[in-house]
């Protein structure tokens, strides 16, 4: 085989090898991803399905209960809309009530149920000119 | 003082602009004269923001806050050294940091180019002054980002730094990052440079290796640090979350890591000329793009910042960047395709290709997952994102590959490997792979992680034959000229710091993947709660609760347990915590107010070299604060005169309400009430300790982690021996033509083909083709050297 055909053919198979890997990946991350939701897209959904939970715990809604926790969470820029949520696992440093959160879990009947250890606090704002730091 | 640093701001901004239009002006057969200028124009620029910095910095040392950035970020309370830190926590410090980095490198990278490569230098000065007049003028013009912005009239006290970032580690890992970043618009500028010039021989990557080389050691090192600092500092026991902001800091790294591999092979063979320019821009535009996320409210991520002004103008200048690169690569596409091919598959260019490949679809499986976010929002409206999982389902195999290839290549020779040769070289580290897998297959539970002990494998082949090729070279120096082993090693290390530093570079990353996947594949986790007097055992510990302990000062109060381990025949001591912040910036306030702040986990951490013990707690403190609640109740009662409050009360009450007439009289308020509240805070934690309360233990254990560490530092060593200039003895004058140049290249390409063959990798008969070669190409360049 001279050289040209066999660079062609190396080529072809490389492309290949890229072309399936990359269709892996999408096909994969369309049904690995969980839809990232806030409270108020929430509201009044059916039990069940997998979401990604984001927005503002409540100031003063966090209580402790047996081995978790439960608080509710608002929306980032509307406080009105809020959803309870229930969650065992590992308690971030900066978890406190005003902080934005981001959390993986399940509706049912109406709680946002965390899954364990995926509650994850968002660092307090270095770059914001006002909040509460 | 910050009108000076406004003044020297701006004009350090003019200075930009002048030295990227001197540079332009000088493009082109002008004279001598205009290259100079810019040359000193970008001097100038890196010492009015040398200026710049240090005003800040006095700034924060004496406590000046009429700047807003030292308001913002520091108090009288914060140590000196976190106060010097301060200036980076903060998003017009960094920019100022990055511009400062920038003008720093782009004066060495000129200073170590004066007088070479007449034609490229004015282009490469124009980007890189044009650049950091665009972070210059981002201070000046976007909105609420000038480090010199001030208050007035200037407060009392700052709002101090966060406690969760003082922390050593947590004070480095910013600069370094950003010199990673930074540095890697170097050898970006030189390229451009390149391709407008169509020069496109190795000149330009020879100047600006070293760089290259800087950066990704800086940004390796900025990694490391953050991942340790997540480890040991918080209370997740983990050091790396494929979190955007971790992301977007390693896929500039990979991509820099195939750029020092790629252009090596256009360095020795003239090829790959195409992907090393596409490499640069990516690298350069990642480390853009990371910049960009860090600022920007785009992507969720522990990290992410909120919104700011910032973010939309960086990411603008990506989008130049990007289309102004593609569009100089295609018009460039005829000069840069090498006549040469690739010989055969059993070389190192074309294991160089295929590494190239491996760490392409490595930084873009993370990109995918990191941007997921956004993709999905484009084609369901949705933001959609991924875990963990998907991302370590990605990575894993690819990084097996990629430590299997760490081990082939430097076994290979360049241009091509008899398989003679190939079975000498191999054999003894493919024996030791075999001997590896079986051996942890029979002997620990490894087989039933298949993933882990193919990584165990590979890294042990990898590991043996580098060690084989430390092993033959010095045999092959020693045979040349005699004395001892040791000696020759040293010698023939430092004689071809390259090669030797690189092999060490690849040492310490197998040692880095071994350590990654022992510590997730065989990681024990478990949460526990225990009474004082209590213990428990966890992977063949005892952990016995003894006590709790509470601690209170000023700014916290630190609820935390004396743990007794007894491990495999020691005892000692852990002592977990978590430290209650009061907020930065409050004067005064209830003593519930400690509960208010930040809180941190003082993790217990007894490290070895076979496994980690790493224990967080989580205090059950809900009897502390309702007391605390309580008390406060009862203050603000007192204070308010209510009947039946004691004369104390009654007396400070009296004290406060005359301090609300008469000012003066506040500070002496303030103190009264800070002594009673200091002892009532005091009497209401200590309490603690007498609840027998139970605390929730987060114990994990997690083999091979300090070998992440050690083996990081291992990379980075062998990347200090490759970045090492040669010693005096042997330095040659730099070379002063394009033609010397490849002379020498050519010269160090037949000693590079003499100790392959002396260790082994050549057969006789390659070798002498080989040489043969080089050598017919060796007088070809003299020829031309004598008869210009």
């Amino acid at each position: 085989m001279d050289p040209g055909r066999k660079r062609k053919i190396r080529l072809v198979v490389a492309l290949g090898v890229a072309v399936l890997l990359a269709g892996a990946l999408v096909y994969t991350s369309f049904s690995a991803s969980s839809e990232a939701k806030e409270p108020s897209q929430l509201v009044g959904v059916s039990s069940g399905g997998s979401y990604e939970l984001t927005g503002k715990v409540v100031k003063g809604s966090v209580r402790h209960e047996g081995e978790g926790i439960r608080f509710r969470v608002a929306d980032r820029d509307d406080a009105s809309q809020s959803i309870p949520v229930t969650y065992t696992g590992t308690i971030p440093d900066p978890f406190r009530g005003g902080r934005e959160i981001v959390l993986s879990g399940t509706v049912e009947n109406g709680t946002f149920v965390g899954e364990r250890d995926t509650l994850v606090t968002k660092c307090p704002s270095k770059f914001t000119t006002s909040g509460d730091g | 003082m910050a009108s000076l640093g406004s003044v020297f701001l701006a004009l350090a901004f003019l200075t930009a602009i002048f030295a990227a239009i001197a540079a332009l002006t000088a493009t082109g057969d002008v004279e001598e004269r205009l290259v100079e200028i810019s040359r000193r124009a970008v001097y100038g620029l890196c010492a009015l923001l040398t200026l710049c910095v240090a005003l800040i910095e006095v700034a924060f040392a004496r406590d000046d806050f009429s700047f807003n950035i030292v308001q913002q970020h520091s108090s009288i309370e914060t140590p000196t050294f976190y106060k010097l830190a301060a200036m980076w926590s903060s998003q017009e410090g960094s920019l100022l940091l990055w511009a400062w980095v920038l003008s720093i490198a782009a004066s060495l990278a000129l200073y170590a180019t004066r007088g070479k490569l007449r034609e490229i230098v004015p282009w490469a000065t124009a980007v890189m002054a044009a650049i950091a007049a665009f972070f210059t003028g981002l201070m000046l013009f976007a909105g609420g980002v000038n480090p010199f912005a001030t208050l007035d009239p200037a407060p009392a006290d700052g709002i101090g730094l966060n406690p969760l970032l003082q922390h050593p580690s947590m004070m480095i890992h910013p600069p370094m990052l950003y010199s990673g970043y930074v540095a890697f618009t170097i050898p970006f500028a030189f390229a451009v440079g390149a391709l407008i010039t169509r020069r496109l021989d190795a000149a330009w990557i020879r100047s600006t290796r070293r760089f290259a080389l800087i950066a990704w050691a800086f940004l390796g090192l900025g990694l490391l640090l953050g991942a340790r600092w997540s480890y040991t500092e918080l209370g997740w026991g983990g050091y790396w979350a494929w979190d955007p902001v971790e992301n977007a800091a390693l896929m500039p790294w990979l991509m820099g890591t195939a750029f020092l591999h790629s252009i090596m092979v256009q360095e020795k063979r003239g090829m790959l000329k195409v992907w090393n320019a596409c490499l640069i821009v990516a690298t350069f535009s990642l480390a853009l793009l990371g910049t960009f996320l860090v600022r920007s409210g785009v992507l969720q991520s522990i990290h992410a910042f909120g919104d700011s002004t910032v973010g939309p103008y960086i990411l603008g200048l990506i989008g130049v960047v990007l289309i102004g690169s593609t569009a100089l690569i295609v018009s460039r596409l005829d000069d840069l395709r090498s006549q040469k091919r690739i010989d055969s598959l059993a070389s190192r260019e074309s294991v160089f290709l295929v590494n190239n490949f491996l760490l392409v679809a490595l930084c873009a499986a993370i990109f995918w997952g990191t941007f997921f976010p956004l993709i999905s929002e484009l084609f369901t409206g949705d933001k959609a994102s991924l875990a963990a999982p998907w991302f370590d389902r990605y990575t894993t195999p690819l990084a097996i590959v990629l430590v299997l290839f760490t081990g082939i290549g430097p076994l290979l020779a360049w241009r091509r490997i008899s398989w003679d040769a190939a079975k000498r070289v191999f054999l003894a580290p493919a024996v030791v792979a075999a001997v590896v897998a079986i051996g942890l297959a029979l002997l620990t539970d490894a087989a039933g992680k298949p993933w882990a002990l193919a990584l165990f494998a590979f890294a042990a082949f990898s590991l043996t034959g580098l060690a084989q090729e430390f092993w033959r070279g010095a045999a092959a120096r020693r045979s040349l000229s005699g004395g001892s082993m040791p000696a020759a090693l040293v010698a023939v290390v430092s004689r071809n710091r390259r090669r030797y530093g690189g092999y060490i570079v690849h040492a310490g990353v197998a040692v880095l993947l071994i350590g990654i996947a022992a510590s997730s594949s065989f990681q024990t986790n478990r949460d526990v709660q225990l009474r004082p007097g209590e213990s428990t055992v966890v992977d063949g510990r005892t952990i016995a609760y003894e006590r709790p302990t509470v601690g209170v000062d000023s700014n916290a109060f630190t609820f935390g347990a004396v743990l007794g381990v007894e491990q495999g025949g020691k005892r000692f001591l852990l002592r977990p915590s978590r430290r209650f912040f009061r907020p930065t910036g409050v004067e005064t306030g209830t003593i519930g107010s400690f509960f208010d702040g930040e809180a941190t986990s003082e993790v217990g951490l007894k490290a070895g070299a076979g496994s980690d013990l790493w224990i967080a707690v989580q205090p059950d403190i809900s009897a502390v604060r309702r007391r605390i609640r309580a008390a406060d109740a009862d203050f603000r009662a007192c204070i308010r005169g209510a009947p039946g409050t004691p004369s104390q009360c009654r007396a400070v009450a009296r004290l406060m309400q005359a301090a609300a007439a008469n000012p003066r009289l506040r500070p002496v308020a303030s103190a009264q009430i800070d002594t009673l509240q200091a002892a009532t805070a005091e009497r209401l934690a200590k309490s603690y300790l007498a609840d027998d309360a139970p605390a929730t233990f987060r114990v994990i254990v997690n083999p091979l982690v300090t070998w992440i560490w050690i083996g990081g530092l291992i990379a980075l060593a062998g990347a200090l021996i490759a970045i090492w200039p040669g010693r005096g003895a042997r330095r040659r004058p730099a070379p002063d033509s394009e033609l010397e140049a490849l002379k020498e290249a050519k010269y160090r390409e037949i000693r590079d083909a003499e100790l392959d063959h002396a260790a082994g990798k050549l057969s006789d008969e390659d070798f002498a083709i080989l040489d043969a070669e080089l050598r017919k190409e060796a007088v070809e360049i003299l020829d031309r050297v004598r008869v210009p």
